[in-house]
């Protein structure tokens, strides 16, 4: 069978590429093919791909020969096998094309809008019997009345009272936060953490429940020393 | 489109929905309005024995849904007054055989013979709910001062939302204003605050209700009664007058005025 070999111009010069087989038949027909080409590869660049074929310097050496009497410059020797790139490395030829100069990164444009995850806005207060449900985060503009529920996958933020059942991370994430401008809940669970509320002591403050070593603290929100 | 249908409701059992209803339709009627009540609370009626009328029903409110009975054959005319009429209720059938759109269309055509439409609805959520509250042009939540009632007029004020119904405005019925100062008993402010909804009257503890309902004579046609004051004053807010909430700390009776004379200033 013979051995297929292609020839292509590429940028580099002329790019060789010779099939599977044996190489005593390979060589002899590579030469065959450029000498038919006749002054077409005269002066030519050659960039030879041998796949995995294993050749000695000795063969390389033999075709860098046979090239020349043709006019042809062997160049570069491209080759998956370490014996032929090592024989091509001590005839002093290339193993592998010149990279493309590596272009500069165009810096991205700077994207002024945010991402934000899902939520639902309830522009009500939430009374009793009523219940919110949403895999999301919820926004309760209005109270959450006592025997009102509120559960969401997310954080659950409520300008106003919270008297009634809510529950954040409703999927086990504990990293929810509940937050409110009086929270004082029948019952607060983020995560799998569940509190109720402590009597009041003075007036209502906003406050933020998060879960600390599977504890629900809830802070107080101060303007000027806010922890991240 | 002629009367205004007013439905009084509650959520909680025994807070004074009856009561309420058949004072302020005698207040209604008391100034010249023409007033049909309609007892929602089918199998448990009471609003014939607090108005006095239980022994002159022939037919009821069921009768008339199921055709046995034309509209006007169970108009019941009060006895005093001559422009109030009660539906009654069936006592021995249950909420199912009324349904929501039976009462919007008797309703209908009650609205071109009468100024106002009072229902008075059973406690709950239910069909019987649901029946007193689809006609509706107004909701009036009868509450008492305590946590429980309050937390149930919290559940029908969201209902009554929902279902698009306008508003409600709120009653807060049975306030004894002692209680509240020593700080035993919510105050209006404290019932306010949970439920947030115009507030259309206050009416006082007052034990001449329980004598009223038993005798069948509705206190607002009491001139004395404290509580008969406040029904008058919630009939004439409901007319459009704008007047402002009762003085629960006055007290006109003799002990109470032998009590100032003890303790002057106390």
């Amino acid at each position: 069978m013979a051995v297929s070999i292609a020839i292509k111009g590429i940028k580099e010069g002329l790019l060789v590429t010779v099939g599977d087989g044996d190489w005593a038949e390979a060589g002899p027909t590579l030469l065959e093919k450029l000498r038919e080409g006749g002054e077409f590869f005269r002066g030519a660049r050659l960039v030879l791909q041998l796949g995995g074929r294993a050749l000695g310097a000795a063969e390389l050496g033999k075709l860098r020969t046979s090239l020349g009497d043709l006019n042809i410059q062997l160049w570069t020797v491209l080759s998956e096998s370490a014996l032929t790139g090592n024989a091509a490395k001590a005839l002093g030829l290339e193993t592998s094309l010149p990279k493309p100069p590596a272009v500069t990164p165009e810096l991205p444009p700077i994207d002024p809008l945010e991402d934000g995850s899902e939520a639902i806005l309830v522009q009500h207060t939430v009374r009793s019997g009523r219940s919110i449900n949403f895999p999301g985060h919820v926004v309760v503009i209005g109270d959450v009345n006592a025997g009102a529920e509120v559960s969401a996958g997310g954080n659950i933020v409520v300008w106003g009272r919270v008297r009634g059942t809510v529950q954040a991370g409703i999927n086990g994430n504990a990293e929810a936060v509940i937050c409110a401008l009086d929270l004082a809940p029948m019952q607060l669970r983020i995560g799998n953490a569940i509190a109720t509320s402590p009597k009041r002591r003075g007036k209502p403050e906003p406050e933020l429940a998060r879960v600390k070593d599977g504890q629900v603290v809830a802070e107080r929100w101060k303007p000027n020393e806010r922890e991240k | 489109m002629g009367a205004l249908v007013i439905t009084v409701t509650s959520g909680k059992g025994g807070v004074g929905k009856t009561t309420t209803t058949a004072n302020i339709a005698a207040a209604l009627a008391a100034q010249n309005a023409k007033v049909v009540c309609i007892d929602g609370d089918i199998g448990l009626r009471n609003l014939d024995v607090v108005m006095g009328l239980e022994n002159r029903i022939v037919y009821d409110l069921v009768h008339v849904v199921e055709g046995t009975a034309k509209l006007r054959q169970a108009m019941i005319r009060d006895k005093r007054l001559p422009h109030l009429y009660l539906i009654p209720a069936a006592q021995t059938r249950d909420k199912s055989a009324v349904s929501p759109s039976d009462m919007i269309r008797i309703c209908d055509e009650l609205r071109t013979e009468c100024d106002y439409i009072i229902i008075d609805s059973p406690a709950g959520i239910e069909r019987g709910f649901r029946n007193a509250l689809a006609p509706s042009d107004k909701v009036l939540i009868v509450t008492n001062p305590e946590v429980s009632a309050v937390r149930d007029a919290d559940r029908i004020i969201g209902l009554v939302e929902s279902e698009q119904k306008g508003p409600p405005s709120l009653i807060i019925n049975r306030i004894k204003a002692d209680m509240v100062k020593r700080g035993d008993m919510l105050s209006i402010d404290d019932v306010l605050d949970v439920l947030a909804i115009d507030l259309i009257g206050i009416v006082p503890e007052d034990e001449q209700i329980v004598v009223g309902s038993n005798r069948g004579t509705p206190v607002a046609l009491d001139e004395k009664s404290r509580a008969g004051q406040a029904f008058r004053n919630i009939a004439r807010r409901l007319a459009g007058e704008n007047l402002p909430l009762m003085d629960l700390d006055k007290q006109d009776g003799f002990l109470a005025r032998l009590g100032k004379l003890i303790r002057p200033g106390g």
